[in-house]
Parts: structure tokens; C-alpha cells; sequence
């Protein structure tokens, strides 16, 4: 067939003139991207490299005021309604006959019920929950675009831009740590404040909590709050038989807490 | 060179050049220059506006509010648990103050009895201590401690004063009826208050007003001779039906 007009030899010349000519700006940005550019960092005078961050939480300081769940909602615009939250307080009921009762109604902000059958109550608790920051987390590993991250500061954020709603990081978090943002429609978890410790600041929930069972610092740096609070308390983690390595050290933990 | 060398090798160009090109549109700008995600992110999330300005900030100006604050009993509670969130108000104070609930309803959120809260934290039954009464009458918010003699009646006597307050005695003070000396409050066993002894002290209220009004009115000498008024009717919760 040769009344085309445009033989094969001179058509594949052509579509790779083209391609070359529609390429060429994009392999200058291959090559610009290879030399590497200036980190963006997060903020002036903050060098992530510098910090690596953890939460201490004393089990046995919290009095379930709620004050922390009522501080992170203010400070990070969490929807309000009980189905969202970055940080909550549970409350555990150890009873006589083995049974452990867990509720946390409406992350307990409202107060908590009184409680029933106080007869056969062996023991009775309450524990903030929160993002764990595990520096091996089960999250990020399974985010299929990387819009969830752990920073060089040990922080696990979500990139509400670049999201996709798959909820898959919801489901492969053991804590039950994140939730669907339902006007976003991504991913929400705890973030450390990370807004305010580029600034110095501690998260909301540490600064909030009247009684100082949280305690927030630098885990491998000494002289902090935080590394005293490892050293003077026995540390549990949640679930570690999971190898996530979570970075929220709770004392005074009863086995019962899962 | 071979004939299909130069061919193949325009095909291995032409797919180099739509990878590239397909990578230059759909990988984001800053993605995989810290790691497998958008640096970008990392900056618009630092950039956030900050809610709590911290205690620092507000110490930096209510220095004597402070200074009374971490030497009291709520050292370790920051300004902004009670007083709301306040760093608008940090970063231009003449723009306003922020809120506060003086209400009973703020201080019960830590201080009421929840057997879950650990053992020794100060915490009160709402309904009996001093019912209906704003906490900072008598605790002074900043540096609280507990009153060493009750000022309150209802501090002792709480089911007296639930009961009076829901009923049409309300309004009465314990005082109206009852003479307690100050001693009372220091020893109380050893200082009993009084009671009205005599039927004319009910009878100021209840006898010889307009047999209409909302106050019940009865014959003081024909009705319920030779008793005391409150030998029968309950002056803490009466009858209401006439």
C-alpha cells in the first residue's frame, strides 16, 4: 500500500522528531531533579535532623477530663462528632470475673457513664490513646502513592494534597489510630502538632493536660523531660509483639490494655 | 550496524521519552526529595496556624495571675485549659478576651467523683457539695484550696439542701430560720443552730396575709393548736397543695 502518502520509514522519523521535541524540557528536569535539589526543610531555624520525637503517657496521672481530646480538636480543626479523633481517652473496667469492659464515648469529651455493677470492679483506669509515631509503621508501608510519611523527626504525617481516600493505611493501623476526614475525604491521624513543634511549642494535648500525664520530648536526647520520664518509670508499648515500634511510652500500663 | 539497530533503538527513544515525560506529569515537584513523599507536605503542614499560644505567652503579660498560679494547687494546669484557646488573643490582646465559664459545670469536668480517676485526686459528689453554687465562690480558681471551715451550710448539710432547694422555700436562707453561731462551724456538735420555737415565727408568712396570694395562709389560732408548725409540716420541703 503505497498511495499513502507517508511511508513508515519517514512516519517513525517524524513521531521521534516530535517525541524528542516534546521531551526535551522534561529530561532538563530529569537531569535537574538527578543533581539534587536544596532539601525543602520545614521551617526556618528548624532542622528536622535535629530532633527525634516521642510522648510519654502516665497511665495512672489521667483523670479522664478529656481536656487533651478537647484541645486537639480546637487546635487541629478536627470535625467535631464521635467518629473522629487524633487523640481519645478510653475507659477500662477490670472485673472479678475476668471480663475487661472498654468504652470511650464520644472519645470522652461528654464525661463517661456511671459505672454499673460496681460490686465485682477489680480495677478501674482510664488511658489516652493516641498515635503511636511507630518508627516502623504499618501505615506508611502500605500507602500506595506515599502520601503518608514518617519525617526525619520520627513524626508519621498524612498529605491531605496528594491522598487518595483509600483507606488502606485505616486499616493496616493496629491502633486504630486514623480515621476518614469526612469533609476532606483523606486520611486524619495525630500529627505531634507538628505545626507547633516547628515552632518550639509543645503538641496541644501535653500543653492542655492539667494533671502532666503527658509528657512530650526528644527520646534519644538526655537531659529532657521526656528521658526522665523513661527513666524513672517502667515503659510499656502497645502491642509490641507487632515489632512497630511505636514511640507514645506509656507507665503504670496494666496488661489488660490492648 | 544492522538494519534493525537503528530501528530499535528509535523505539527504546521514543519509550525513554514517554516515560520521562509521563514521570515529569503525574510525579508531584518536591516528591522523593526527603523520601517517598512530597517534601511540600511537610512545610504546609509546619505552616498551620497555632491555636494555643502556651502558658509562656500568656505569663509573659498576666505576670501576677501567674506568679499566684505556679506557687498554688493548679501549678501544673495551664491558662488555656480553663480559658479556652487564646493565641489570637496572645497576638493582639486589644482585640479582645477570651471567654471564660465562671460555672460550676467547668471545674466538675476534673473535679467530679469518677471512681476511674486514680486515688487522692481532689474530686467532690456535685450533687451534695454545695449544690448549685459556682465553685469560685469559695476556691479561688488560680491557687484553690479547700476552705477550712465550710462557708456554706450545703457543705454539711447537703440533703437538707437539695431538698430546700427544689422546694418553695427555696429562696429562704438557712439564716431566715435557723440562728447558727460562728462557732457552729468550727465545733459543730458543741453549737447547735436554733430552731423557730414559737408558731407566730411561721405565722409571720403563713397567717393573716391575703388568703390568694402564693403563700399559704391558715387560722393561727384555730389551726393545729398546741404543736410547733414545723412538728408537722417539713420547713425544708412543705407541702405545696392548699
Amino acid at each position: 500500500m503505497t498511495d499513502q502518502g507517508l511511508d513508515r520509514r519517514a512516519f517513525v522519523g517524524d513521531l521521534v522528531a516530535a517525541c524528542l521535541a516534546a521531551g526535551g524540557p522534561v529530561l532538563l528536569g530529569a537531569i535537574r531533579m538527578a543533581e539534587g535539589q536544596a532539601p525543602a526543610g520545614a521551617g526556618a531555624g528548624y532542622d528536622p535532623a535535629d530532633h527525634y520525637y516521642g510522648m510519654g503517657i502516665d497511665v495512672a496521672k489521667c483523670i479522664g477530663c478529656a481536656r487533651c481530646v478537647a484541645a486537639c480538636k480546637a487546635e487541629n480543626d478536627v470535625p467535631p462528632g464521635p467518629h473522629h479523633f487524633n487523640t481519645w481517652i478510653e475507659r477500662y473496667v477490670l472485673r472479678a470475673g475476668g471480663e475487661v469492659d472498654v468504652d470511650s464515648p464520644n472519645g470522652g469529651l461528654d464525661g463517661f457513664p456511671p459505672l454499673e455493677g460496681v460490686g465485682d470492679i477489680l480495677r478501674t483506669f482510664f488511658v489516652p490513646k493516641l498515635c503511636n509515631h511507630c518508627a516502623n509503621p504499618p501505615c506508611v508501608q502500605v500507602c500506595p502513592v506515599g502520601a503518608t510519611f514518617i519525617t526525619p523527626d520520627g513524626v508519621v504525617l498524612v498529605d491531605d494534597q496528594y491522598c487518595i481516600g483509600c483507606r488502606y493505611c485505616i486499616q493496616a493501623c493496629p491502633y486504630g489510630a486514623r480515621y476518614m476526614h469526612p469533609e476532606k475525604h483523606v486520611a486524619g491521624k495525630c500529627t505531634f502538632c507538628y505545626h507547633r513543634l516547628v515552632k518550639g511549642l509543645v503538641p496541644a494535648c501535653v500543653e492542655v493536660c492539667p494533671t502532666g500525664a503527658r509528657v512530650f520530648g526528644e527520646v534519644e536526647k538526655q537531659p529532657t523531660p521526656l528521658a526522665r520520664f523513661l527513666r524513672f518509670n517502667d515503659i510499656q508499648v502497645l502491642k509490641p509483639n507487632l515489632n512497630t515500634k511505636p514511640k507514645a511510652y506509656y507507665a503504670n500500663l496494666d496488661g489488660e490494655v490492648r | 550496524m544492522p538494519q534493525q539497530v537503528p530501528r530499535l533503538l528509535a523505539v527504546f527513544a521514543i519509550a525513554a521519552a514517554g516515560l520521562l515525560l509521563a514521570r515529569g506529569v503525574l510525579i508531584p515537584d518536591t516528591f522523593g526529595d526527603l523520601g517517598h513523599y512530597r517534601a511540600a507536605a511537610v512545610d504546609s503542614i509546619a505552616a498551620r496556624p497555632v491555636k494555643y499560644a502556651g502558658r509562656q505567652v500568656c505569663g509573659a503579660c498576666h505576670v501576677d495571675v501567674e506568679a499566684q498560679q505556679v506557687a498554688g494547687n493548679h501549678r501544673g494546669v495551664s491558662c488555656e485549659v480553663c480559658h479556652a484557646p487564646a493565641a489570637w488573643h496572645a497576638s493582639d490582646p486589644m482585640s479582645g478576651k477570651p471567654a471564660i465559664n465562671r460555672k460550676r459545670d467547668l471545674c466538675v469536668v476534673c473535679h467530679a467523683f469518677n471512681p476511674s480517676r486514680p486515688t487522692g485526686f481532689p474530686q467532690i459528689d456535685s450533687l451534695v457539695h454545695n449544690p448549685r453554687l459556682p465553685c469560685i465562690g469559695c476556691h479561688t480558681p488560680h491557687a484553690p484550696v479547700p476552705p477550712e471551715t465550710p462557708r456554706e451550710c450545703g457543705a454539711c448539710h447537703g440533703g437538707i439542701a437539695r431538698q430546700k432547694a427544689v422546694s418553695p422555700h427555696a429562696n429562704l436562707e438557712c439564716t431566715t430560720c435557723h440562728d447558727a453561731p460562728q462557732a457552729h462551724r468550727d465545733n459543730p456538735r458543741a453549737h447547735r443552730p436554733t430552731k423557730p420555737a414559737e408558731r407566730a415565727f411561721c405565722g409571720a408568712c403563713h397567717a393573716g396575709m391575703a388568703p390568694e396570694g402564693p403563700i399559704p395562709q391558715i387560722a393561727l389560732e384555730s389551726h393545729g393548736q398546741p404543736n410547733l408548725c414545723w412538728q408537722c409540716h417539713y420547713p425544708h420541703y412543705p407541702e405545696t397543695s392548699r
